[in-house]
């Protein structure tokens, strides 16, 4: 095969038939190969990119939301530097260590697979989807104990979770039929904000800042740090508590809820890869998925990185 | 890569492969185990000084040491676990590139909306306040007014 | 020996045989679950045409109403609804998808030399995201409709009843993710699948453009999905961070909006750019001036382009420190646009126009982006701003570079690569009239509309003084010129299906690879791989009376070394 005139074209020579003949060669040796790539090292670093594009966009996705973040934080730094209190600085921890270990054992995966070792593999797969269980089990003892305490996003942050009528009707059901015939407030609706009738709420609190004197026994402020399992309404009876308090448990379900849901994804995903795995679809040759959904799971290892700080450690 | 025959070259390819499939991958690169591990161990020795740092006053500084030792973290996830320092250039352009302009989008919002803070109420406003007295009687509804005219 | 490099064979063997993408397989699952980048930008087409034709229904609707002052013949919320639905429909549903996914698709890896896009599974998935997006669209307008405007705006947004919002929220959100997978297909196809010897400066400016458009979809769409989830929860869960009475911030809803919407509107308008370089230089049979320009200066506006949302909000309460930097940094962003202008104009000159409908359609957008990017200054100054913004000074503004540029473009891009894509050729007389008619209706609808919004017409408005009625009749006329200028297209087009001369691989005299396929193309593009040239250089580029096409004939390639070494068997020489 003639290669010395293909220079005219400005290419590399030995393409025509020669191309043609090694083109199918690749594609023969290797079954992953699809057909618009030549070569296994090229759909390789094209998967990868394509990986990290998408990853970009998940940052963009975040980031809009740590955008969020700062604007709110900036705006209200006394707000976050008082909720921040509400959150369980131990668990927040605990979570971090383990997302920490589940990006190792997913990262020792991705290594197994390159050298081949498919029990070592499947092993560190089951690793890491326990650590991702693990950290979606202590996000929900987190989310169930404040939920509990009403510590949620919204007006209802600031109905006691004790008065039931009211926190039903907030939920949007049915108001609770009027007992007595009271002077209706003015409400202008907002979408969202389910309509409740004036006469089933309490009169507002007597005392400073219509908070009732008795509640103040209950302030925070010398507490400091305690998670109060025992106090329910300490955020209500807290008179330090700063106005727009439920900002922070808006923002703060909305980060960590998105990211639990990448990781209950990333569980599903590592689940498919545990079943290909099984299966014997990886080794040295192609082990891409793997690698893939490694770096996805970093990624998801990385966001919880900075909402630990940011939402936990804020002094 | 020289520009001899394809098909030569695939068979030498071929013979590479095979003698290294037991235990070097066909593409991309091998991170040793014990660079994995100590990255880890790292990244939770990092976690316990951050937790350590929040219990000292640096005042306002508290933040952006929280920031940074994230930041460094998140270096060394992205370096080691996720292959960044054996990966090519444009991958950490892409990586480097969108976290870039997420601080973009965070400076300018942040930027404006730290003009106008001063002529915010930090409390409710009047109509949210009547609300808010009817239907959460627990809510805080004290209103600090800045000097500027309302 | 005859060193002509794409051999005859090659066209003349497949439109003998008759397989092309088109006959390659038969059926129904065939296109619905195909891999064949060709098939899917087709089907792009299809659906993007279908919902143009839809958001100018709506347009006319509202045009209609608009011709007297007061009701026309619907009331004031149905009014609302028509122009919230003509934007939403013709942004995210048409012009933010129609050129990099129904022409990109098809064209992008036959001009790179390439058998496929890097991911023609996601590629398809992407198809499937913008039909399940416009699906929840039309769901929408089954529920009641939304009247927000296109930019859904809180207060208004989050408080609105209709009942339509949410679906339309959640159908946007999946079109953001089929505009996101299309734009990280195309940069990984070019990035990746460049074959031997396209090099990033040998390629077309139409792929330079694609990929720099690819880059602000990647990059920008994302922000717009939160923000759209953001809304869904804010109007679902109340929890306030839009709504001043709760401490939240509405024009933080309009950073989010606009971070993502303006570098949206530039999604819209590089790929029309990257369009009208292949038709001016083609047609004009020209080298284009200035090609290293052209080309970073797409990747300039994409960059650019993040820079500077916030001149959409300069009267919104935005602090006047951010609209000083916006409204600076505003004005050196049409920088490139002028850079390219200047340069398609300069290949004009002293080259031999033939005034194709394409070649219209190149001209037209010339004119009407020109006034279009002027006038973008007049609302990027701040002090004429106040007095211009949320008048019809700005809608008359985009739609002169939405309309009078992105979709001209689109259209004169689909002349251009119709007898590619179909294998016919359209009556040239048609298309042009038609071309002439949408030019004449277009600057009656819109210009007027200058005025009108320089003499204080609100937009989005309703009723109006009696003063201004003159103008809505004309623009109203306007309208449906162009509309009858649309339908002549269509039907030009559409009869070109059907007893359209056959087209040979290069009707125009094209340079670039897809010119070097046959028309259509086969099932895996190319027959032999193709040579890479200069694109540009149409000194090789002859009329064969035979073929009634143009042929490219490397003995007369002036910029190829040893071109006239005739010595090489024809088997192992190209490709």
């Amino acid at each position: 095969m003639s290669h010395a005139s293909s220079a005219v074209e400005g290419q590399r020579p030995g393409h025509g038939d020669a191309h043609g003949h090694a083109h199918s060669a690749e594609h023969a040796k290797y079954s992953f190969l699809a057909h618009h790539f030549e070569t296994p090292a090229q759909q390789f670093d094209s998967a990868k990119l394509g990986m990290w594009l998408f990853l970009a966009t998940e940052v963009l996705f975040f980031g809009a939301l740590f955008v969020g973040y700062a604007v709110l934080r900036s705006r209200f730094p006394e707000v976050f530097s008082y909720a921040s209190h509400y959150l369980d600085t131990v668990m927040g921890g605990i979570n971090t260590g383990v997302l920490i270990l589940s990006s190792l054992t997913m990262a020792l995966g991705v290594y197994f697979a390159q050298r081949g070792k498919k029990l070592a593999l499947i092993i560190c797969l089951w690793l890491t989807m326990a650590g991702a269980a693990g950290f979606l089990v202590i996000k929900y003892f987190e989310y169930s104990h404040k939920i509990h305490a009403h510590l949620v996003w919204g007006p209802t942050f600031y109905i006691p979770p004790h008065d039931e009528a009211n926190a039903a009707a907030n939920l949007g059901q049915a108001p609770v039929a009027p007992t007595t015939a009271a002077a209706a407030v003015a409400v202008v609706p907002i979408a969202g904000t389910p309509a409740v009738d004036a006469s089933v709420i309490r009169p507002a609190n007597a005392g400073p800042a219509g908070i009732s004197p008795s509640a103040a026994d209950h302030s925070l402020a010398a507490t400091g740090d305690i998670i109060p399992h025992e106090m329910p309404e300490a955020h209500l009876a807290d008179p330090a508590m700063p106005p727009n308090t439920h900002l922070f448990f808006a923002i703060y379900y909305a980060m960590t809820g998105l990211h639990g849901i990448h990781v209950v994804i990333g569980m599903v995903v590592i689940g498919m890869l545990i079943y290909r795995a099984t299966r014997g679809d990886f080794g040295p040759n192609y082990y891409t998925p793997v690698d893939l959904v490694g770096l996805y799971w970093h990624i998801v290892d990385l966001v919880w990185i900075f909402l630990f700080p940011l939402f936990y450690l804020i002094h | 890569m020289s520009h001899t025959d394809h098909s030569t070259h695939s068979a030498d390819h071929g013979a590479h492969a095979a003698s290294h499939a037991a235990d070097h991958p066909l593409v991309g690169h091998l991170v040793p185990v014990r660079i994995l591990v100590s990255t880890a161990m790292a990244l939770l020795v990092l976690t316990v000084i951050t937790v350590a740092v929040r219990y000292i006053d640096i005042g306002e500084f508290n933040i952006w040491v929280a920031i940074g030792i994230a930041v460094v973290k998140a270096a060394l996830v992205a370096t080691f676990f996720m292959h960044l320092k054996w990966d090519r250039p444009f991958n950490v352009l892409v990586f480097v590139g969108c976290v870039l302009f997420v601080v973009l989008m965070m400076a300018f919002c942040v930027l404006d909306t730290s003009q106008y803070r001063d002529t915010q109420y930090t409390g409710n406003a009047p109509l949210a306040q009547e609300t808010l007295d009817a239907n959460a009687p627990g809510a805080p509804i004290a209103q600090q007014k800045t000097d500027i005219n309302p | 020996m005859t060193t002509i490099e794409a051999p005859r064979h090659d066209i003349l063997d497949t439109t003998a045989t008759g397989d092309n993408y088109l006959t390659h397989s038969r059926g129904f699952l065939s296109w619905a679950l195909t891999l064949d980048h060709k098939r899917i930008g087709v089907m792009y087409l299809v659906a993007v045409l279908g919902s143009f034709l839809l958001g100018g229904v709506f347009a006319l609707l509202l045009r209609t109403e608009l011709l007297t002052p007061g009701r026309t013949f619907v009331d004031a919320d149905t009014y609302n609804q028509f122009f919230t639905l003509h934007g939403a429909i013709m942004v995210f549903l048409v012009i933010i998808p129609s050129i990099p996914a129904a022409l990109g698709n098809f064209v992008l890896p036959i001009m790179l030399g390439a058998k496929d896009v890097a991911f023609p599974r996601l590629n398809l998935a992407s198809f499937y995201l913008w039909i399940g997006g416009a699906l929840f669209t039309l769901y929408s307008l089954a529920v009641g409709g939304f009247d927000t405007g296109w930019t859904f705006y809180t207060p208004y947004s989050t408080t609105t009843t209709t009942g339509g919002v949410i679906p339309v929220l959640m159908g946007v959100f999946i079109l953001g993710f089929s505009s996101i997978f299309t734009g990280l297909n195309f940069i990984v196809t070019i990035h990746k699948l460049r074959p031997p010897g396209m090099t990033w400066f040998r390629m077309p400016l139409f792929l330079w453009a694609l990929y720099s458009t690819a880059l602000i979809q990647v990059l920008a769409t994302p922000v717009l999905a939160i923000t759209l989830c953001l809304l869904i929860v804010e109007r679902t869960l109340n929890i306030g961070i839009f709504n001043p009475t709760m401490g939240g911030d509405p024009v933080l809803y309009q950073h989010f909006f606009w971070f993502y919407s303006h570098p949206a509107v530039y999604i819209m308008i590089v790929p029309g750019m990257g369009i009208i370089s292949e038709i001016i230089a083609v047609h004009a049979h020209r080298h284009i001036f200035g090609y290293r320009f052209i080309a970073y200066s797409s990747v300039a506006i994409a960059m650019f382009s993040f820079i500077v949302w916030g001149h959409h909000m300069f009267t919104s309460g935005q602090s006047g420190l951010m609209n000083t930097i916006f409204s600076l940094i505003s004005f050196s962003v049409a920088i490139p646009s002028a850079v390219k202008t200047f340069n398609w104009v300069v290949t004009l000159y002293k080259g031999t126009i033939s005034l194709t409908a394409p070649m219209m359609y190149g001209l037209a957008f010339l004119f009407l982006f020109t006034i279009g990017g002027l006038t973008g200054l007049h609302c990027a100054t701040l002090a004429t701003d106040v007095h211009l913004h949320d008048t019809y000074f700005v809608v008359a503004h985009f739609h002169y570079v939405m309309m009078g540029s992105a979709l001209i473009a689109m259209i004169g891009g689909l002349h251009h690569w119709w007898p590619k894509m179909t294998g016919r050729m359209y009556h040239e007389g048609t298309a042009i009239a038609a071309c002439v008619l949408v030019f004449i209706g277009f600057n009656l609808t819109f210009f007027t509309q200058f005025m009108l919004g320089s003499q204080g017409m609100p937009r989005r408005y309703y009723d109006y003084q009696p003063e201004f009625q003159t103008y809505h009749v004309i623009s109203t006329i306007g309208a449906y010129v162009m509309a009858v200028g649309f339908v002549t297209t269509a039907v030009c087009l559409i009869q070109s299906l059907i007893s359209g001369k056959r087209a040979p691989a290069n009707p125009w005299g094209g340079a670039s690879l897809e010119w070097q396929c046959a028309s259509p193309p086969r099932h895996d593009n190319f027959e032999h791989q193709p040579t890479v040239g200069d694109c540009y250089n149409f000194a090789p580029v002859v009329w064969d009376e035979k073929l009634q096409g143009y042929v490219v004939d490397r003995a007369l390639d002036t910029d190829m070394p040893h071109a006239s070494h005739g010595s090489h068997s024809h088997g192992g020489g190209h490709s």
